[in-house]
This record gives C-alpha cells, structure tokens and sequence, in this order.
C-alpha cells in the first residue's frame, strides 16, 4: 500500500540546464556535462558544497564501456567526498530517487543529472538488447521494427488514422521552432508534408520516429523554504509516480498503456486542470496511446518544445521534459503541468511528474 | 537515525546458491528463486510488496541493457514501481539502501530488493575490456588495478607478507559454514593458499575472489511491519553513501575519504563511537584478501596502519575472534558481483536476527554491511541492529 499524498514534503524543481544535438563525435560524456551540471548550480547561485544529494541517469550500452558513470561524476566535481547515487535508467528517474531522498529529510537540496550519445553506435539496434535474451533478443527485431509493430496495433485499434500519426508529427515539428535544443522543426510542416515521405517501417514515415540526439540535462531540485529563497517561481512538484507492464510484447495490448494511466492517477494528475505536457515517445503512435492514458485533454497544450519526437537523448529525455515543464512554470507562462517519462519497448515503464506554480 | 523518517526493518532475506555456473535457470529463474525465498522468510506474497528495488553490476555482464525490463515480470512487477540502481562494486549495498529510502520516506510501506550478477551468461573480461577511442587499455583486471595500492598499504604499514593468505584461507574455513557459499575447500590447508600461483603480486590467485552467479533479495519493511513480524528482524540504524573522484592531489587511495566519511556518518546515526566495541559482527567487502585489514582501519576498527595485528592475532575469525569478520565466507568465496554488497548487507541482517546458521556469531546484536566499487570510490554501508532504534 502506497501512503497518500498529505505526507508529502514541498520539493520543487528551481534550475536546469539542457542540451542536444545531433552528434557529439568528440565530446566525451563529461565534457559533455561540465557545462550543464555549472549552468544548473550557477543559475541558483550555489556550488557542490550546498548539494546534499547527486543522482544520474546513464547506460553503459550506448557508453560501449561498463561502469562508464565513473569517469562523468568528474563532471560534478566529488572532492571532497559526496552523498551520491546513481540508476540506470532515465534521468527522470534519476529525480525520482532525488525526490524519494528529499522525503527521507536527509536532504534539502539535489543535484540531478542525465546523458547520452546515440550517435557513436546504431541506437536502434542497440535498443534490441533490451528484449528478453531468450526467445525475442536472439531475433534482433530493432527499435523501428518494434515501434511499427506498435503503431500497427495502434491503427487497427480504431485510435487513430495514418493522418493522426502526421498530425501528431506535424505538430511537433512546428512547436519545436524557437526551440534551440529542436533537431526536427518546421514551421510549414503539415499533415500532406508528413504523409507525402517514405514509409521507413510500415506504417512508420521518418517524422514518426523520435529524432535520436546526444545530449544531456542537468537540474537542481530543492525543498521548501530552500527552493523559495532560489528560485522567484519554483515548479514545485505535487505529484510523482512511476509504474511498469510486463515487457513481453505477445502479452500486452500495445494500443494501451495501463502503468501510464496508473503513473498519472498515483501522480494526481486528474486534480486540477493542466496547462502544458511534455511527453517523452519513441513514436507518434506512442503519442496517441499516452494522450488517453495520461487523459490530456484537447485544451491542453501537448509538446510546447516540440516533445522528444523533435530530439531524443536516449536516458535523458525523460529529464529533459521534466525540465520543459518546469521552464514554464518558473516563466509564469503556466501554472499546472505534467511531464512525462518512459522506458523499455512500446512505452512498458512510465513516470508521471505533475508540477505547479504557487 | 534521526526522528524524521520512518523506522526501518529487514523482514526477510532471500538467497541463492551461489556457483560459478547456475545453467539450471535463465536469470529471470535466478532472480526469481531469491525473491522468493525472501518472501518466504518475511511470511509475505507478491501482494504485500508496494515496489521493487533492483541492482547488479555492468549490464555488458550479461549482455542485457537495462535487465529490469524484461525482469519486471518475473519479479512480480506490474503495475508497481521498479528502479535499477548501478553504483560499481558497491551496487548490492547502494541498492538496498534506495529501498530502506522508500520505507523512510513513507513512500512505501514494504519494499522488496535483489541484486544479482549471472556471470556465465556473458564473458566478464570481455565486458570490462571494451576498447574506448584515445585509451589505451592496460587489461589488467580489478587484481592489475589493486594490487599497487595493497602494495603501498604493505609498504606504509610494515604488515608481514603473508598476512593476506591468512586472511584468505579464514574466509575460505568459514565459507564451510555457509551453504550457499560458493567455495567450499574442505581439505584447503595454509601452505597450499601460500604456494598459489602469484597473479598480480602481492595477490595470488588464492587470494581473489571467484566469479558467480547469483542473487540475493531482502524485504524491507516499515515499523508497523516491524513490530507485527512473527520472525525476528534486524532494524536499521544507520546508512550511508559516498562518492569521490577516482583521481586528484593527495588522494589517499588506501583508505579513500569517501570511505572515512561514509563510517563516520553511519556510526553518527547509531551512535556508535566505538566501533570495535559496540559492534557484534562485521561483513565487509573485501575481493582481495588483503582489503581485510585496510578497511578494518578505514572504518575505525584499528588504529592506522595496525589492522593487520587483528587478523594475524585472530580478532577477526569467527572462531574466539571479539570481532567475527565475514563469517559467511565473504567476497572471497562467493562473488556474483551486482549482488556481492547486498549479500554482505543481507548476512548482518541475518547475524542480528540470529539466523545465520552455522556461521552464526553468538548473542549479535549490532552489525555492519559494507560495500565498495569503482576504484575505491564508491561506497555504501549500514549498522543494523536487533533493538529498535
């Protein structure tokens, strides 16, 4: 049983720094995250010293090397010693176990940080060691392969046409203009553009699929007073919650999400109207999927930077919308938010983290 | 601990056999056989469990990316939270220690949590020999990278040369006291430890530790269930993670900050200011023989550079030792790496509940678990205890 929400401490998101590009190729991890890690720190005015908590996000296999976080918590600067954990997973779940510390009281202020490059390695066949290495790994079915799958359930589900997948393409594309972070935008991208490309995977067209970057996020995370007296508009975060499927692909209806539909119940996400979400998708059919699942409604201003669709750092794109949201929220340009987060194929394990404005 | 958080229990513990080839099961079989026999021992189902807690070492070990994915099912996952912690060598410990987060937190009420290590399904040596542009590697193995600080340590504090082995051939006695040790040399004798092929000198091959599969899994509980256990649990009373950078200026890289730090906020939170004292049993982290006595000082057990004199006087055997040191066998003699920390956490649960069998060290009632990783970077530790903090 999970407790409820009136134990809760007040934990906020007061900086984050985010950057990704198409290709790295000689930009080691932590050069990487010098900056950001700096950038995030400085725009609150603290240093190392001030952080009780340091948590990141990475994965050895798009590193091509094991134990590879090693060498990037350089980045952060560990002398003398820290408080310091790390996952192997998404960012956003980097913060979630930053969260978890904060609630402990055993920290007021956390560093959280996430990378990836996809670009030295072929990132969708990369993804195919994610499967179960018995019976699916050994047929190497890659990433597109396993998206399109799902994009096929999704149409012959009756939940969307071949023009809502390009709707959704399209939308991003113009969003993602103004947004420096943006690998794939336009502001003439149209429905006719969308389905006027090649089908890479059928029934997938290459706007369909995430536009794979390298990248990284960095954030701060504070709690209460502390964050008050960082930021003029914190993100406070009033809900959080990460739940996960079974991964085989036999066994689960791919037009359906039920962990994200758990994830933003236990997150509180129906409580109040939301402004904007961020959502973190292999695919526009994933897209499609989340909106029922997450319950976003058509007043609700989905992808504002575009989404991951527009530029996906592998591990840290979860990070990445958490900190698109939190942005907003701290601009004043919205009040109530949602970010969201996945991982594993066909959107198994999902996050939902609803930030607001005071 | 401090009156913030919620009190923490170690309910149940759950392990495998550990052994150099476990073909009998895939390693969803593998991780599955400890959480169960965790449930079992905590007298709980899949039901009472709110979330999943999972670590190992690199995933190259297996050749799996991001193995909690496709474990989530096996694990009893779904719908529930689950987060893969990778923290180096010292991933068991870190990992347990994300879950005992969750019950203080009050996020969640009873937490279940396993690391393993299935070494045979992949080749280790290749998973940390991967070339990397503008490196040259020395491929020398975690010995290659040890062996020259457990040099300095020697130099720096006049130990006797064979102080290792005797280290080594006390962990290998008492691994016969453990059934799922995975090393069980009844007829080792002293000499033949000694005569062992050099490896990396001063470390001979008698001196490391094997390569295993494996798992271990605890459930960790908050008060209430605590208190309702019809079984004895150890409560935690303290825990602690640090980091520090594997290079800068005066680094002491025998016994690292990051580990003095890590000991002395642990034994802050149990009040403990006398650690040899105060403490019943120990269970440390040491894949090399010789990490006995250096961390002995590094956690306050011995006086700089003195440790030494408690394993050659005996202090720390289980047999008329005052402080019983690895009783399960340790590192030494079973080593499935992402689960090695959780195992040494996991055996001072078990010596403070009095359930560690034969290997039991008597009346219990205080207990460190340790682990390390990366190069003596990272750290995690707990002091549990049979009282109620």
């Amino acid at each position: 049983m999970t407790l409820g929400w009136s134990a809760v401490r007040e934990v906020a998101v007061v900086s984050s720094a985010v950057h990704q590009v198409e290709a790295l190729t000689f930009t080691p991890d932590v050069q990487l995250m010098v900056p950001l890690v700096n950038a995030a720190r400085e725009a609150v005015g603290i240093t190392q010293d001030d952080v009780d908590f340091t948590c990141s996000g990475s994965s050895d296999f798009l590193a091509g090397q094991a134990f590879s976080f090693v060498q990037t918590l350089d980045a952060v600067g560990a002398v003398p010693p820290i408080s310091e954990s790390h996952v192997e997973m998404d960012g956003a779940f980097a913060l979630y176990e930053a969260w978890v510390k904060i609630q402990t009281g055993e920290a007021e202020v956390a560093l959280v940080y996430s990378y990836g490059k996809s670009s030295p390695g072929s990132r969708r066949d990369v993804l195919a060691a994610q499967l179960d290495p018995y019976v699916v790994g050994p047929l190497w079915p890659d990433a597109h392969a396993v998206a399109a799958l799902q994009a096929r359930v999704v149409l012959e589900s009756g939940a969307a046409t071949p023009e809502d997948l390009a709707a959704v393409a399209a939308r991003s594309q113009r969003k993602a203009v103004g947004n420096p972070n943006a690998l794939r935008a336009s502001a003439d991208a149209t429905v006719d553009g969308v389905l006027a490309e090649p089908v890479v995977t059928d029934p997938l067209r290459p706007s369909d699929l995430a536009a794979e970057a390298d990248g990284g996020c960095a954030m701060v995370l504070a709690a209460g007073d502390r964050a008050r007296a960082l930021c003029e508009r914190p993100a406070w975060i009033t809900g959080i919650d990460h739940r996960i499927d079974p991964q085989a692909l036999g066994l689960r209806d791919l037009a359906r999400a039920p962990s994200a539909a758990m994830a933003a119940e236990r997150a509180g996400a129906a409580g109040d109207r939301i402004d904007v979400a961020e959502l973190h998708v292999a695919s526009t059919a994933q897209a499609i999927v989340l909106s029922g699942e997450l319950g976003l409604t058509d007043d609700v201003e989905v992808d504002p930077s575009g989404g991951s669709l527009a530029g996906d750092v592998l591990m840290a794109a979860g990070l990445v919308r958490i900190a698109e949201v939190a942005r907003r929220i701290s601009s004043g340009t919205a009040d109530r938010g949602l970010a969201h987060a996945s991982s594993g194929p066909c959107l198994q394990q999902n996050l939902v983290c609803i930030m607001e404005g005071e | 601990m401090g009156s913030l958080g919620e009190r923490t229990a170690v309910l149940g513990v759950g392990q495998t056999e550990y052994r150099a080839t476990r073909g009998d099961v895939s390693i969803a079989g593998l991780v599955r056989e400890a959480a169960l026999r965790a449930l079992d021992d905590a007298r709980c189902t899949w039901l009472d469990i709110d979330a999943v807690v999972i670590g190992k070492a690199p995933d190259f070990f297996e050749g799996l990316m991001m193995p909690e994915l496709f474990l989530a099912d096996a694990l009893g996952c779904a719908g529930k939270p689950i987060l893969r912690v990778h923290t180096a060598g010292s991933v068991g410990g870190s990992t347990a220690l994300v879950a005992a987060s969750l019950i203080r937190s009050r996020v969640h009420r009873r937490v279940l949590t396993l690391g393993f290590e299935k070494q045979s399904e992949s080749n280790a040596t290749w998973a940390l020999s991967l070339p990397q542009p503008f490196s040259v590697s020395i491929n020398a193995g975690a010995g290659g990278y040890f062996s020259p600080i457990i040099r300095q340590y020697m130099a720096r504090s006049g130990a006797p040369e064979l102080v290792g082995c005797m280290v080594a051939f006390k962990d290998r006695r008492q691994a016969l006291l453990n059934p799922y040790a995975h090393l069980h040399q009844p007829d080792l004798t002293f000499d033949q430890v000694v005569e062992a092929p050099m490896l990396w000198d001063p470390i001979r091959f008698s001196e490391t530790c094997p390569s295993s599969d494996g798992a271990c899994a605890m459930v960790l509980g908050d008060e209430a269930a605590g208190d309702a256990s019809e079984v004895p649990v150890a409560w935690v009373h303290g825990t602690a993670m640090r980091s520090e950078g594997n290079n800068f200026p005066g680094r002491d890289e025998v016994s690292p900050q990051a580990s003095r730090d890590c000991a002395a906020d642990v034994y802050a939170q149990a009040s403990i200011t006398n650690p040899r004292a105060e403490i019943d049993a120990v269970e440390i982290y040491v894949p090399f023989s010789w990490y006995e006595p250096m961390w002995l000082e590094s956690l306050g057990f011995a006086e700089p550079d003195q440790g030494w004199r408690m394993v050659e006087d005996g202090s720390t055997a289980l047999d008329g030792g005052d402080l019983p040191v690895n009783c399960s066998g340790g590192v030494l003699s079973s080593n499935p790496i992402g689960a090695s920390g959780m195992i040494r956490f996991a055996e001072a649960a078990l010596q403070v509940r009095g359930m560690a069998g034969d290997h039991q060290v008597d009346g219990a009632r205080r207990a460190l678990g340790h682990a390390y990783g990366g190069g003596a970077q990272y750290y995690a530790m707990w002091v549990v205890g049979a009282d109620k903090p």
